[in-house]
């Protein structure tokens, strides 16, 4: 048997860390394979030497057998590799079509030449079912679509081989479904593709062969069809994970916080994003407002923590009404908020671990003296957060958080928050981006903090954590919350109608 | 060494060393260029000589005290720069600031007679520091209130200080006569720091430049309030989310920065040297060169300090370079160039953390 590519130990190191450890992965022609890892466990780093973003300290990479030295993406583009990246590489208020051909245009003359570019477009489009439309702008079409001109800039410079980064992570289960049949379709038609991935039901789903990363090292390669999802996970974390989240039943007591009638306006249109919402949290329980992107859900968790001004309603917390209390005020007594958008409110990624620890209690007595930061004490507790928390990064309690993975800065965000100790925890998307063995430790800290009496409040998008994590749903809609349910006897596609909309009950 | 250059404040340095390094090669092909057109003009390593040494060859320590003299107004600009920077704002205002708290000062120099002649130099100081700053809380009271570009009210706040100053000077009758606009009262005192240079014009500007760099080094890395403020400057919606009052921080972010430039101002305008209160309408260049000085000291205080003396060292080369027959915008030529290399410094080090770690990969 030829392989189209062989990566033949492959050692590639940043200053602190060995991304890649002596790997070797040889690819079929015409397979799927998935690279199955933890965050930071190597799997992009080890694309990127494929794709010439990065130049390997170590090792070899033969196409159809022969050896090739790819120093740059349009070296690998040359060897027919093309890649679709987590974060789509896209020119905004250009065309579906000027985003295809841009870099590769035909001329006529010296003069551009789309009417052929065009043709050969909608032909892709058709022959792979893409449903492209050729002269959409980018910034009007959703996201799903966004990926598909990754596709098609790919297959228009007729690449063989396809490498996608994470390309479900920023898809609704609708586009995930749609992705799934035109990556089958694409290695029909003879395409070679090779997709980073740490969910491990798309992994079940399509692909044919897998290759497990572990902390820079290549575990195994396996066939998909002779393994399981629990043999997986365990390959991938090196010890046995609960995908099922285990607690007991909730025994929740009083309740901690109380909405009435709260509405945010928009400031973008007249309606308000955050319409007439009440509900409440107890201790001893977890509450999960469930609900697709874009339904009043930011709104609603900025006003409870206090990023936003209220226009209506009120927020009882402990009795107290906290409606127009400062941010600070809240999180010193005892609200904990983990956000949405890590990057953009929960961490100061130029601020090294300890300095991001301390981002809400630099002012307390323990970090401070006349105003003067006690640098012993913040690093001698951050280094205890970090081995409390498992937070691994390079340069431990001095390394910039920009550097650290996805997982481990939000676990320097879980940890922060919940080493203030706080009665009611907000968590906003916690497992948004993370693998598995990540996810059952931010679900596990969620349940613990229930069953020691704290309440919490989780905003979700993903379906099963709804399901498994939460004590008691409710359901967002539009601003408005439209459902409640009992996750023990509730379907998912139960749940999906009142996302969606399409019921809607009155809530006591 | 390769350990030594790849930590991140020992890279910015070498960085910054680059730079100068460029600067001094582009300005050396100009005086070899000068050389071969200008028959005046023959000896180009003795000019490059002259501009190493900062034209101390002929001056010696009394040119040094001239070199400290150049140097005091502008580490204190470059540090109002630079500061802002810091917490996430250009203040590109400094001229205005710098101007401005000259006045308060010089004003006070002059007319508070009625406050001891040996404290009114201190006085006149700190009016400086207060003017300044309210110069720069103008910027910042926009910014955080009404989100006006910062940028852009710290331009035309250089304008309407550089005008209102020159208009005042008219105004005020005598001894504001536009003609000897010298302080005739009470000067920043020198403590035998002109004895020592060489009977020069040196006080103890300098060495409250200095203790200011180091103050501002302080509140930065070690206090609380700085620990705010660059979180502020770093990520705005992060520090809103942990409860820090941004807008509160922008506005003293931009108070202290005008007032390191009003400071500048107030040091140079009771200063023994006569300086005149411009009326030609043209905006100081202390104020511009502090945009200089952040730059090539990467905004940290302590780097200000010795890009400062630098920036003071090439400026204090223009008129000895004429003696070797060169022209004495060569300097200004040469410290543009450092300038835009600093510019680039970003690049420096990232070329050099590529080179290092390919190596040490072997």
């Amino acid at each position: 048997m030829s392989y189209i590519i062989e990566m033949l130990n492959i050692t590639k190191e940043f200053p602190g860390i060995i991304a890649n450890d002596d790997i070797t992965l040889r690819i079929k022609k015409g397979e799927i394979h998935a690279l199955l890892g933890e965050n930071g466990a190597g799997k992009s780093t080890l694309m990127s030497v494929l794709f010439g973003l990065y130049k390997a300290e170590n090792g070899q990479i033969l196409i159809n057998g022969k050896e090739c030295k790819i120093h740059n993406p349009n070296d690998a583009n040359h060897y027919g590799i093309g890649m679709v990246h987590q974060h789509f590489k896209l020119v905004h208020n250009f065309t579906v079509l000027e985003n295809v051909v841009l870099g590769v245009e035909s001329l006529k003359h010296g003069i551009l030449d789309m009417s052929e570019a065009e043709e050969k477009v909608i032909e892709l489009s058709h022959k792979y079912n893409l449903f492209i439309e050729p002269q959409a702008l980018i910034a009007d079409i959703s996201v799903g679509m966004q990926q598909r001109v990754e596709i098609l800039k790919m297959l228009y410079r007729k690449n063989e081989i396809l490498i996608f980064d994470e390309p479900t992570a920023v898809l609704t289960p609708q586009e995930i479904d749609e992705l799934m049949k035109i990556m089958k379709n694409l290695a029909n038609e003879g395409k070679t593709i090779l997709f980073i991935t740490h969910k491990l039901n798309e992994i079940m789903s399509i692909a044919d062969r897998v290759s497990i990363l572990r902390k820079g090292k290549l575990i195994d390669t396996l066939d998909v069809d002779k393994v399981n999802k629990e043999q997986l996970s365990e390959l991938m974390v090196g010890r046995k994970v609960m995908l099922e989240v285990i607690k007991d039943l909730a025994k929740p007591t009083e309740e901690i916080l109380v909405v009435k009638d709260l509405c945010v306006k928009s400031n973008r249109h007249q309606k308000n994003t955050v319409n007439h919402v009440s509900f409440s949290v107890r201790r001893g329980e977890i509450l999960c407002i469930a609900g697709i992107e874009g339904n009043g859900q930011t709104d609603l968790v900025y006003a409870l923590t206090g990023l936003t001004k209220v226009d209506q309603g009120h927020i009882f917390y402990k009795g107290e009404d906290i409606t127009h209390k400062s941010i600070r005020y809240r999180s010193t007594h005892g609200i904990a908020h983990i956000p949405e958008d890590r990057h953009k409110h929960g961490l100061i990624l130029d601020y090294n671990l300890a300095q991001n620890l301390i981002l809400q209690t630099y002012f307390k007595d323990t970090y401070q003296k006349n105003g003067f930061l006690n640098f012993s004490s913040i690093y001698t507790n951050a280094e205890k957060t970090i081995d409390r928390f498992d937070i691994r990064s390079g340069n431990r309690s001095k390394s910039i958080t920009r550097s650290m993975s996805g997982g481990n800065q939000q676990k320097v965000i879980v940890a922060r928050e919940i080493e203030t100790n706080p009665d009611l925890l907000i968590a906003v998307q916690p497992t948004r981006g993370l693998d598995v063995g990540a996810i059952e430790y931010i679900h596990k800290t969620l349940v613990e903090q229930r069953d020691s009496g704290k309440a919490v409040l989780l905003i979700s998008l993903e379906l099963s954590e709804v399901m498994s994590v939460s004590d008691r749903i409710l359901v967002i809609y539009e601003g408005e919350l439209v459902g409640q349910a009992d996750p023990l006897h509730v379907t998912p596609q139960e749940l999906g109608l009142f996302m969606s909309g399409s019921k809607r009950e009155v809530i006591q | 060494m390769k350990k030594w250059l790849l930590k991140e404040g020992n890279g910015k340095l070498f960085a910054s060393l680059m730079a100068i390094l460029i600067g001094m090669v582009f300005g050396f092909i100009i005086l070899l260029i000068a050389a071969a057109v200008a028959p005046k003009a023959s000896y180009p390593l003795d000019g490059l000589y002259t501009i190493i040494t900062g034209g101390l060859r002929y001056s010696g320590i009394k040119g040094f005290g001239t070199v400290l003299r150049y140097a005091t107004p502008v580490i204190l600009t470059g540090l109002s720069v630079g500061f802002a920077f810091k917490t996430g704002l250009f203040n590109i205002g400094a001229a205005g600031q710098y101007v401005m708290g000259g006045f308060a000062a010089a004003y006070i120099a002059v007319k508070w007679t009625f406050i001891p002649l040996e404290y009114l130099w201190i006085v006149g100081l700190l009016g400086s520091i207060l003017v300044g700053g309210l110069w720069g809380l103008i910027s910042g009271l926009l910014k955080a209130l009404r989100n006006v570009n910062e940028v852009i009210s710290s331009i035309m706040l250089n304008y309407i200080g550089m005008i209102t100053v020159s208009t005042l000077v008219i105004l005020i009758p005598d001894p504001f006569n536009p003609s000897r606009t010298k302080v005739p009262l009470s000067q920043i005192p020198t403590f035998g720091l002109d004895t020592l240079f060489g009977k020069n014009t040196v006080d103890v500007g300098i060495v409250i430049a200095i203790l200011v760099a180091i103050m501002i080094y302080v509140i930065l890395e070690k206090t609380t309030f700085g620990y705010e403020l660059k979180a502020c400057g770093f990520n705005r919606n992060a520090a809103r989310y942990a409860g820090i009052n941004d807008k509160r921080g922008i506005i003293l972010s931009m108070t202290i920065s005008g007032a390191l430039s009003g400071l500048a101002g107030g040091l140079v305008y009771i200063s023994s040297i006569t300086k005149v209160f411009d009326q030609s309408l043209v905006l100081q260049k202390e104020g511009f060169d502090g945009i200089s000085v952040a730059l090539l000291g990467l905004s940290n205080p302590i780097g200000i300090i010795f890009s400062g003396f630098f920036i003071g060292m090439l400026r204090n080369a223009g008129t000895p370079l004429s003696r070797s027959g060169f022209n004495e915008e060569v300097v200004r030529i040469m410290t543009s160039t450092i300038i835009y290399a600093s510019a680039f410094s970003l690049i420096f080090r990232e070329k050099l953390t590529k080179f290092l770690t390919r190596k040490v990969g072997k």
